[in-house]
């Protein structure tokens, strides 16, 4: 029986030649991550451990981007903390506020070369699975795994089964991988993927883009997915030459590929020309409707960032709709930039200049208001369309908030019309 | 190892609120924690459970919040073992790190019965309903989850391995 593209990455950690769906193996991890939620209780668990020092001081990722700048004393608290414990430890990759290379976890970890095609990594965050973008093993796990993959470099796994995703043909205009995957968690439905790896495959991967990959795999978790992956093509390769160049130059990175004979649970042969622009409703990722066959639903805010949808290329679509037009009177629209690089890039080629002229503000690389941390809360009653991804009761606010998924042009429209609506009205 | 006890039988898709709710999460002491165990389904179970009595339930088993209370919550309760014909992802891995045994078996979870006297050898997955003698197979756990489980959780299985 041959292995999918995560077998092979997880065969390959566990130093065998061949895994199956189901075994249990220990595995080694190129990267451990946290932030500053899931850190500060792995910080007691990890002193629990006996363990001196961390594995690999080069190896642990610390990212203090939930709750700061810190909105409170509990944060600043809990920030100080896994400060203090990076300094201690000598962890290379603890990232200030500020610093060129901060912003949100999986926004920045890609970016500042941490990541490669065929490397096996955890992070106590669920929306670790970004990186299966770039051919990686990735997947989030809870503070106490954390606190041990930070002491030995290791953790199990079960081997997940998959879902392959046979894409072909090309997006219509203004069509996002957001769009796709919102398209996918409602056919499927949150526990659609329960244990397994998301594998996406076919001729149609080639033309998405790296950030289309990177929104995709972030939510293969809201499917109830451990991963989501794509294979590695020349995109990939790119990718990881501008961000990973050291690597790249080494050729210190595997491009696995599934075997022909990889057993899959089940296969869906998805033609991008058929998906529509999608929005997700409260209160759950999975209830998706197609833009234009609802009724009109009036808005009071737009959140677009986040670990989903805030690299630069969003921020170019974004003011590619803005330029010369406003938000609608009456609704507030927040950008966060997913890093310190997008926010500087985006002030370069003068996109956050088209924003504030359109009346948005501009806040800082924060994950903010995606988890009703901070930086845009919604009150009782309120509605907001978001580029974030979960949803659920309460996510950005008051529990009787509501918050819209959808991509960046439906998240742009929608703030100039004041209703959820697609560009095409614009 | 072996585990041998009475069965407490339950459904599909019990969710971790159900094991441990919310409202008893301002602790992370197991022993506090295992006397709110299972009480939104069953007030009972706390009062009748003893050490190494076994959680037979249906599909999806600790679906929910990533909460490391709720295995924690079983095992403090004395349950030795879950039998499931599948986990929530996040759970399986919180029980195994907490030391909490859990085996995967349709046929066993269909065919125990409520109240059943169950043993269960960890070595070769044999499940034994000794008051029917039906046995089963369920897939055997390598020895480092062995070791992590006899370690009483990843933590303890860490320290060993120093
Ligand atoms: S941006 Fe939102 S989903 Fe992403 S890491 Fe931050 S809180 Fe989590």
């Amino acid at each position: 029986m041959g292995m999918t593209m995560t077998q092979k990455i997880l065969a390959a950690h566990a130093g065998l030649d061949h895994v199956e769906a189901g075994q249990l193996i220990e595995a080694r991890l190129d990267l451990v991550l946290g932030n500053d939620v899931t850190t500060p209780p792995a910080i007691d668990v990890f002193a629990k451990t006996c363990a001196c020092g961390v594995f690999d001081k080069s190896r642990v990722a610390i990212v203090p981007d939930h709750f700061t700048p810190n909105k409170d004393i509990k944060s600043a608290d809990n920030c100080k903390k896994i400060r203090e414990f990076a300094r201690e430890k000598g962890i290379e990759n603890y990232y200030e506020i500020g610093d060129p290379q901060m912003g949100v976890e999986h926004v920045i970890l890609p970016e500042n070369g941490l990541v490669a095609p065929g490397d096996a990594i955890i992070g106590a965050d669920s929306h670790t699975c970004t990186y299966g973008a770039l051919g990686a093993f990735a997947t989030g796990v809870g503070s106490t795994d954390l606190a041990c993959a930070m002491a030995t470099g290791q953790t199990w796994f079960r081997v997940p089964e998959a879902i392959r995703f046979d894409l072909t043909g090309k997006f219509r205009e203004n069509v996002t991988g957001k769009d796709l995957i919102l398209w996918i968690i409602g056919k499927i439905g949150v526990d659609g993927a329960l244990y397994e790896s998301m594998e996406f495959t076919g001729p149609g991967v080639a033309d998405l883009s790296m950030a289309d990959r990177l929104t995709i795999c972030n939510m293969a978790i809201e499917a109830g997915g451990k991963n989501g992956i794509f294979p590695v093509d020349e995109r990939t390769l790119e990718y990881i030459r501008t961000f990973a160049p050291d690597r790249y130059a080494a050729s210190s990175y595997t491009a696995f590929s599934a075997d022909a004979d990889a057993e899959y649970v089940s296969t869906y042969q998805i033609d991008l020309a058929d998906v529509p622009l999608t929005v997700s409703f409260p209160h759950l990722p999975e209830n998706t409707h197609t833009v234009g066959t609802f009724e009109p639903i009036e808005i009071d805010q737009v959140v677009i960032g986040s670990c989903t949808n805030g690299r630069l290329e969003d921020l170019r679509e974004a003011a590619r709709f803005f330029a010369g037009r406003t938000v609608k009177k009456g609704v507030r629209c927040i950008i966060l930039p997913g890093s310190q690089r997008v926010w500087n890039e985006a002030l370069a080629e003068g996109l956050l200049k088209i924003f504030v002229d359109a009346h948005c503000v501009v806040s800082a690389s924060t994950c903010g208001p995606c988890l009703g941390g901070h930086m845009g809360i919604l009150a009782k009653g309120e509605r907001c369309v978001s580029t974030t991804n979960r949803n659920f009761v309460g996510r950005m606010g008051h529990p009787e908030s509501e918050v819209y998924l959808a991509g960046v042009p439906v998240a742009v429209a929608s703030a100039i019309l004041g209703r959820i609506a697609g560009p095409d009205e614009l | 190892m072996i585990a041998k006890g009475k069965v407490f039988k339950y459904g599909d898709n019990v969710d971790t609120d159900v094991i441990i709710p919310a409202r008893y999460l301002n602790t992370s002491v197991p022993s506090e924690l295992a006397k709110h165990c299972m009480e939104d389904i069953d007030t009972t179970f706390v009062s009748r459970v003893q050490p190494g009595d076994i959680l037979v339930a249906g599909k999806n088993f600790g679906c929910g919040s990533s909460r490391e209370h709720a295995p924690i919550a079983i095992k403090a309760s004395g349950i030795s073992c879950v039998i499931a014909p599948s986990f929530a992802r996040i759970f399986y891995r919180n029980a195994i790190n907490m030391g909490l045994a859990i085996l995967e078996s349709t046929e066993a979870a269909e065919a125990i019965q409520n109240g059943d006297e169950v043993s269960i050898d960890f070595e070769t997955g044999t499940i034994t309903d000794v008051t029917t003698g039906a046995s089963f197979q369920a897939k055997p756990f390598p020895a480092f989850i062995r070791k992590i489980i006899e370690a009483d959780g990843l933590v303890g299985y860490i320290a060993t391995q120093k």
